[in-house]
Parts: structure tokens; sequence; C-alpha cells
């Protein structure tokens, strides 16, 4: 057995158990820490397929950003000792049939499906390349998503902020006193 | 390429990631757990892309592109879903999905 396969048996081990713990868990906290696990082994496993740079964008956005603001949320909206009630038992075994099945057919698909693979040679990934790629007009360019997501992103910002700041007259109101 | 490993085992593995999630989000009735699953098939897929890109089109980069791209709706997702459950909890004080039936001003 090579290191290779060894760390791909730890990463996929890893990444089974504690998603199904994030899953399961009835602590909210722990969820929260257990999707950290699971995202960091994730970027793991996408040193081993040779991709640097989105395991970096994996580890500072994904596990950096999304696992801190989802722990800030939940420090704002509940308390961290309070525990779930657990899931009705009818609906679980119903979602863990559906889930079931859905994975086993998936699963018999993938093994039973013969990939060709290429024998061109690997594109190596660099910065510059991927730079260059997303800004690029040729036809390996992607500056269309590139700007579409900007563009999502400038409207995910402006959402955010208005969906969560409070509402206009009471803040008012409460600097109108302040002032008083 | 992976000496050693087969493409099929990163999408087994994508496989059980992804339905792990769908479990996730059928049984939690918490919002922020909801999102957490959310997360969980988000990164799945992921996985996928970039395991096809590397193991049968090594010459190309949409798959690694795509993955940028699908990392970056889900920061934007996770920060609009945020802003509403917190906007929720003011209006209800609550954030099961049970007890939150009303959505209008």
């Amino acid at each position: 057995m090579t290191s290779n396969q060894i760390m791909f048996i730890l990463f996929s081990v890893m990444i089974t158990v504690f998603s199904i713990l994030t899953v399961t868990t009835r602590r909210i906290l722990r969820a929260a820490v257990y999707l950290l696990f699971v995202l960091v082994s994730t970027a793991g496993l996408y040193f081993m397929l040779n991709y640097q740079f989105l395991a970096a964008v994996q580890l500072t956005l994904y596990a950096g950003g999304i696992v801190v603001l989802i722990i800030f949320s939940i420090l704002l909206t509940s308390h961290i000792s309070q525990k779930f009630e657990a899931a009705e038992l009818k609906k679980s075994i119903f979602s863990a049939l559906a889930a079931l099945a859905g994975a086993i057919l998936c699963i018999i698909t993938i093994l039973d499906h013969n990939f060709s693979a290429t024998d061109l040679a690997a594109k190596e990934v660099d910065m510059r390349m991927i730079g260059k790629s997303l800004l690029s007009m040729e036809y390996d360019g992607y500056i269309l998503p590139f700007e579409v997501i900007s563009i999502l992103l400038i409207a995910a910002m402006v959402g955010a902020i208005v969906v969560a700041k409070k509402a206009g007259p009471k803040k008012s109101d409460s600097q109108t006193i302040t002032q008083e | 390429m992976i000496s050693g490993i087969p493409l099929q085992y990163f999408l087994v593995l994508a496989t059980i990631m992804f339905f792990v999630g769908i479990y996730g989000f059928l049984t939690r009735r918490n919002l922020i757990t909801i999102l957490m699953s959310v997360e969980l098939i988000l990164n799945s897929v992921n996985i996928n892309l970039l395991a096809f890109n590397r193991f049968l089109f090594p010459h190309k980069l949409e798959g690694l592109f795509f993955s940028l791209f699908v990392i970056t709706v889900a920061a934007a997702e996770a920060a609009v879903a945020i802003a509403i459950i917190i906007n929720i909890y003011r209006r209800f004080t609550t954030i099961n999905v049970e007890d939150v039936h009303e959505m209008r001003f």
C-alpha cells in the first residue's frame, strides 16, 4: 500500500465519519466543528489531486470564512448548552431510506460505468495561468462567469446588509433618545 | 494522475457525502443545521468536479474554475442565508423551521 492510498483512506474515513456526525449530533456547536473537520479533509483531498490553489481557497473561504460565519450566527441565535430533541423516528427512518436508495443507485452506476482516461499530458496549474484564464477572452478564458460572479457577490453583500440591519424607524427613535 | 487510486473511489466518496447531506437536509429542523447540510452537498459536488478534471481531462481547466465558482456561490449563499436567519430570529425569537410558518411583513 502506497502512502497515497494511506492518505486517501485517512481523508475519506474522516470525511465520512465527520459528515455523518455533522448531520446527527444533537449539539449545534459540535455540528459546526465537525463541519470544519469535513472541510479541512476535503482541502487535503484537493492537495492530493494536485490543485494547490483550490485547496488554499477551500481552507480560507470555507474553513476560515463560512464556518466562522456559521459559528457566529449560532452564538447569536441559540444557547450553546441547548440540546436538540432527537428527530422523529418515522421521519429519520424514511429520510435514511431515501438517502440510502439514492446513494446505492449512484454507487452502482459509478462502479458499472467504464471511465476512459485520456493520455494527454496534464496541464500544469500555476497561479499565473489561473489569473490569465480568468481574465482572458480566448477559447480557454472565463471572463464572462468571472464578471457574473462578481455581480452576484456584490448583490449578495448588499442584500445581506439590507436584510440583516434593523428596521429604520426603530433605529432613528433610539438615536433621538440618546441625543436628547 | 494519482498512482494507486482509481477515479471511482473519489466519486463514491463524494456520493456518500452528498447523500449524508440530503439526509441532514430532510431530518434537521434548525435553519443553521439545514444550511450546514447544504454546505456538505455543495462540497461533495466540488470533489466530483475536481476528480473528473484531474482524471479524465487533465489538459483542461473547466473543473477547477467551476468548483471555484461553486465555492464563491456557496459563500454568497451562506452570507445571505445567515442574514435571513438573524432577521427571522429577531421577528420570531426562534429559528426552528416548524415554528416559522409565516413569511410576510
